[in-house]
């Protein structure tokens, strides 16, 4: 017996041995030598110089530092409720059992999530163009003298918000399914019961699909905490750092300026922010997340 | 029979969604407008959407103002050695996590889909500086070694469930015929999993494809990049062509608008169960 149980023991490394060698190398090792590197001034060329808490007191006065991660805050205020509407609303809409066409509605949708970053951000650049833009265009139609957008520091960082929005295809599929999995029996059995439209929404599709709302609020606070690719391309955190995120000053720290120590520092920030934020959810999610058949 | 306040909700319902629709569609229907527009129509006030006459020379101007068909042939190398790292190892992880049975094999997996938490911005220098010491720079070895490595927490579980619905009885019965593990792997488990490998391929594809961050870091010689550092560039030399630059841009969106019609079908259903699993 204790044979075998070693043996498949074996047997089961080495089946997981490709992950668990990417595991060791590239997460176990990474972690370690960041969380080291955090606690010292190291550049590409020279060697980590243990500096103890220098990089973390050194954020305190860092004004770039607290930009950035008010700015990133921004991005996640921003983008995860205004994501939810959309994407929710969106699936709503497509859940109408009468409903043709739904595969058009729904490809024209969700086709410009999988667009790449970098091709979408040379149009976004010209849609909301100042002088040449399609939106620029439209509001002079009504007399309206349309923001610099994108070169306008009050307005980079909506912008960049209202961009990230074409991309909520992914999340309007995900809400579709679960619409689709709530049982047809409740609402029959409400209708019966002479409810309206609007109880039948409050009291059966929101609770049932609170478990979704919950997997798109952590993924997407997470993800979000992380924003790069789009204001890198769209602005490259200009003008003037008004939509410079978290992510793109760790990375100008680490590849730029070649500030490996500092950088890491930062990303532990990172980290801490998107742990606490991720418990929080959790700690709050017996509140209002409902699953059928718990109680 | 319907009543006339039913209809009407019908009606803004569809209404809503072609709006919609429209926006969604716009930003690349106003794309390739411009990219069809001669210079002297640049600055016409009103735009017009499409110009009177198409110019489709400024696709061969951008086409020789960048080496678009390099940065192409770039991008798919790095792609396609993605699609075989994640093809080749996921299965494997997978198999190891769901049909041996081997103590702390659970407590393994459950740290394997937590590294999903950590941001990719914690173990960026460390990593740079492995691949630095390797000589891997400026190589596409850094955006295509990591794949073979498990291939991603997210692939190796959705394998992982599919393999889950395959019964137990069909592999004890190969067992007694005395059949090990790698034959198992191989002739039962693999040919029955080509529904979740397709998907997982779809799903690698896009985010290969797509990666910025990653060449930005470890691409610097520009007959090595890949689109997403091509397009950039040519956006910060030539932007001001704004035909041009949509002509590009048109280009860099035409394989992932091909990849789409092909693959909506699975890459739409697939990804409703991967929300739906986690």
């Amino acid at each position: 017996m204790q044979k075998k149980n070693l043996k498949s023991l074996i047997l089961g490394l080495l089946f997981i041995s490709p992950w668990l060698i990417g595991f060791i190398v590239f997460t176990v090792y990474p972690i370690v030598a960041s969380f080291y590197y955090s606690f010292t001034d190291f550049s590409i060329t020279t060697k980590p110089k243990f500096i103890g808490f220098g990089n973390f007191s050194r954020m305190f006065s860092d004004e770039l530092f607290w930009k950035s991660l008010i700015n990133t805050l921004v991005y996640v205020i921003g983008l995860v409720p205004l994501g939810l509407f959309i994407a929710l609303g969106i699936a709503l809409l497509l859940n109408k059992k009468y409903l043709r066409g739904i595969p058009f509605f729904r490809a024209a949708i969700y086709l410009p999530s999988i667009v790449p970053a970098f091709a979408f951000s040379a149009v976004v650049t010209l849609f909301f163009h100042p002088y040449l833009g399609f939106v620029n265009t439209i509001l002079s139609w009504f007399g309206i003298n349309g923001p610099l957008w994108l070169s306008s520091e009050v307005w980079a960082k909506p912008t960049i918000i209202i961009a990230a929005q074409w991309g909520v295809g992914g999340a309007m599929l995900i809400f579709s399914a679960a619409l689709k999995d709530i049982p047809k029996e409740l609402y029959e059995a409400a209708l019966i019961d002479g409810a309206t439209k609007l109880t039948m929404f409050r009291k059966i599709t929101l609770p049932l699909i609170t478990p979704t709302i919950f997997y798109y609020l952590v993924t997407s606070t997470i993800g979000n905490m992380q924003i790069f690719d789009l204001p890198m391309l769209l602005t490259g955190g200009g003008p003037a750092n008004a939509s410079l995120s978290l992510g793109i000053y760790i990375y100008k720290h680490a590849f730029t300026y070649t500030n490996m120590g500092y950088a890491s520092a930062l990303a532990w920030v990172l980290f801490g922010f998107i742990l606490v934020l991720t418990l929080l959810y959790f700690a709050f999610s017996k509140k209002w997340v409902f699953y059928l058949g718990n109680e | 029979m319907q009543s006339n306040a039913q209809l009407i909700v019908k009606l803004v319902v569809y209404f809503l969604l072609c709006i919609i629709a429209f926006i969604y569609l716009l930003p690349f229907l106003w794309m390739f407008g411009t990219s069809l527009k001669a210079d002297t129509e640049l600055l016409d006030f009103p735009p017009k959407f499409f110009p009177s006459k198409p110019h489709f020379d400024n696709y061969a101007k951008a086409i020789n103002r960048f080496p678009f068909w390099k940065y192409f042939l770039n991008t798919v190398i790095i792609t396609a050695g993605n699609l075989v790292g994640v093809i080749v190892s996921a299965p494997l992880v997978a198999y190891g996590f769901s049909k041996v049975n081997w103590k702390g094999r659970d407590a393994m997996f459950f740290i394997m889909l937590s590294t999903v938490m950590i941001p990719g911005a914690v173990t960026m220098v460390p990593t740079f500086m492995i691949f630095k010491n390797l000589g891997w720079l400026d190589t596409f070895l850094p955006l295509i070694v990591p794949a073979f490595l498990g291939g991603g927490a997210m692939n190796v579980f959705l394998i992982k469930q599919f393999f889950s619905t395959i019964p137990n009885d069909m592999i004890e019965a190969a067992r007694i015929d005395g059949a090990n593990d790698w034959t198992i792997f191989r002739k039962i488990m693999l040919p029955l999993s080509k529904p979740v490998l397709a998907l997982i391929s779809l799903f690698t594809f896009i985010g290969s494809w797509n990666n910025y961050m990653g060449p930005l870091i470890y691409i610097t010689s520009e007959e090595k990049y890949p689109l997403a550092l091509g397009m950039p560039m040519f956006m910060n030399r030539y932007g001001t062509y704004w035909n041009q630059a949509m002509a590009a841009a048109t280009l860099t969106f035409l394989p992932t608008l091909i990849f789409f019609l092909f693959a909506q079908k699975y890459l739409i259903e697939g990804i409703k169960l991967s929300g739906m699993k986690s």
